[in-house]
């Protein structure tokens, strides 16, 4: 029972890791349109930043600064989103399929700095005893799960809290405007890159976020967690829960979860050991098969965006 | 009011605005006609600030606005609507024309959290503004509505409520009656006109010379790129060279 109880909140913990990354994929997506294709290099640069300042000392690696965890959490989104900044400022004019293969392309090179820079990153082993929170109740994993569901759903609430009120707001609204019509938005006096900038710096800076919590409850990183089909996973989350709808995103994020680990584990008990690594794959087809079924059936996601969104226009 | 100096654009080799002047006069309602491919639509863009012009000049209320952004035109008073009608097609119509407000203190990213009062504040005044124009196009009832579900007369209409919002002084309007049903077609033609009773100028582009002759004072004439003629309306339509434009050499 107890066991279960553990593992029911290091699943949800993760779950909404997830949850958080895929709030700013909606940003970037769902509201503004922004074919990010690179969710994984944005993922990364938050948990590497928290892990450089927050870890101790290290032979032959930068830093190790030691610093308190929470200041990880606050510099992991503002080096994200200072880093997306800097890439949108370059990139955001391009049009969609351009921007996807551009993010792409950002993505992948992140993730071979990661493995590459060991001097920074650790290279191919990666960073170690990244300081937990809670650490002092590791001894105790029901206890130590649960203190770190209560403190990242604190997270998640903030967050979705805050970006709802964005989402519903006059910024919230032109950042549709200018997903539905570029052009006309900017007749209508919206300057459309700047606005593309914002969301595209806002939504990394999430993204940042979501890889420093994650890097922090697991305590270890790697580079081969940065890699494509984390953004794959992240995009079918949103697309399931419902692209342009916070709720949604959420949503989608705890099922995704759910049915990958379901299927993980279903794996691992039915298939015979010398096929495992093989049969791995099928875990990415099942979310597949799981989006193409949704896609046909509720093209909108299971929560769609709302048809009014604006505050005040409610009732 | 509005006055384009000597305006060119080519793409290429292609010259589709050649040496262009007009002025439209405050309180007016102009007309530029044409042919097809004569250019007007390019000049409408190049108006709007969508295209920059290879050569020449745009001064709006004695302000150059040549090289100045599309999004910086309606903050000074030049609003536009599009040949094929750009309607936000997910957003409702309501937040259609919420996004057309001028200076919102909620479109700054931080002002939402910092000052969420005035925000608000403004929010409603602009709510009330919006149902207003909508009661007087006629789309009040569609208010609630995704844009997408409209004709193509009723988003032409959406297009100037739009443009409304931001109280502009001067509105082109680009082929306001094409595709348009004839009944919506008068009421777009009174609303124009009442519009411009409220004193805001227009500059319309429109093949419909019945269109043309109710609304406008003051038509220009262009083909190949070029200023052909100009004048009233029922004096440019029998001018010789307009007719050739139209119909080709040796129809008059």
């Amino acid at each position: 029972m107890l066991d279960i109880l553990a593992y029911a909140a290091f699943f949800l913990v993760t779950a909404l890791t997830y949850g958080i990354i895929c709030l700013g994929l909606n940003v970037q997506w769902g509201q503004t349109g922004l074919f990010n294709v690179g969710v994984a290099g944005f993922v990364a640069i938050g948990a590497y930043t928290s892990a450089l300042l927050t870890t101790p000392d290290a032979a032959g690696r930068f830093g190790g600064f030691g610093l308190p965890v929470w200041l990880g959490w606050i510099a992991a989104p503002l080096v994200a989103g200072a880093a997306a900044a800097l890439i949108g400022a370059i990139t955001l004019r391009l049009r969609a399929d351009y921007l996807a293969i551009t993010t792409f392309g950002i993505a992948i090179a992140i993730q071979l700095v990661a493995l590459n820079a060991e001097t920074l990153t650790g290279g191919p082993f990666g960073i170690g005893f990244i300081p937990r929170a809670f650490a002092g109740l590791e001894d105790q994993p029901v206890i130590f799960n649960l203190a770190n569901l209560l403190l990242v759903g604190l997270v998640t609430a903030l967050l979705y809290y805050g970006l709802e009120r964005l989402t519903r707001s006059p910024w919230g609204r032109v950042l549709r405007a200018i997903r539905e019509d570029e052009t006309a938005a900017q007749s209508l006096g919206k300057n459309a890159n700047l606005f593309r900038i914002q969301a595209f710096a806002l939504g990394s800076a999430i993204m940042g976020l979501g890889g420093a919590i994650g890097a922090h409850f697991i305590g270890f990183i790697a580079p081969e967690n940065y890699v494509s089909a984390m953004t794959f996973q992240v995009w079918a989350m949103l697309i399931i829960g419902g692209s342009g709808n916070n709720k949604g995103a959420l949503l989608g994020a705890v099922l995704v979860w759910g049915l990958w680990s379901a299927s993980g584990a279903l794996l691992a008990a039915f298939v015979p050991a010398e096929y495992q690594a093989r049969a791995a794959a099928l875990q990415i087809v099942f979310i597949g098969v799981a989006l193409a079924a949704l896609l046909v059936f509720r093209p909108r996601g299971l929560l769609g965006e709302e048809k009014i969104v604006s505050r005040f226009l409610k009732d | 009011m509005l006055e384009v100096r000597s305006v060119s654009k080519h793409f290429g080799g292609a010259h589709v605005v050649s040496d262009v002047s007009l002025k439209v006069g405050k309180g007016g309602i102009v007309g530029l006609i044409g042919p097809n491919g004569a250019g007007k639509t390019t000049l409408f863009n190049l108006i709007a600030g969508t295209l920059k012009p290879s050569q020449g000049a745009i001064h709006l209320e004695g302000a150059e606005i040549t090289r100045e952004g599309a999004h910086r035109r309606l903050a000074r008073g030049l609003g536009r609507t599009f040949q094929i009608p750009r309607p936000f097609a997910e957003m409702t119509l309501i937040e259609n024309m919420l996004a057309a407000a001028q200076a919102q203190t909620g479109e700054r990213l931080f002002a939402n959290w910092v000052m969420p009062g005035r925000v608000a504040g403004e929010e409603r005044a602009n709510a009330e503004k919006a149902m207003a124009h909508l009661e007087f196009l006629g789309l009040a009832r569609l208010a609630r509505e995704p844009a997408r579900v409209l004709s193509g007369g009723q988003r032409k209409l959406l297009e100037l409520g739009r443009v409304l919002m931001a109280d502009p002084r001067i509105i082109l309007l680009d082929e306001p009656g094409a595709g348009v049903n004839p009944a919506l077609l008068d009421a777009i033609i009174e609303r124009v006109l009442e519009i411009n009773r409220r004193g805001v100028t227009f500059l319309i582009i429109e093949h419909n010379m019945d269109l043309v002759a109710r609304l406008c004072g003051h038509v220009f004439v262009l083909a190949a790129g070029r200023l052909l003629s100009e004048g009233m309306p029922e004096d440019v339509v029998r001018d010789p060279m307009v007719i050739d434009a139209y119909l080709g050499t040796g129809a008059a």
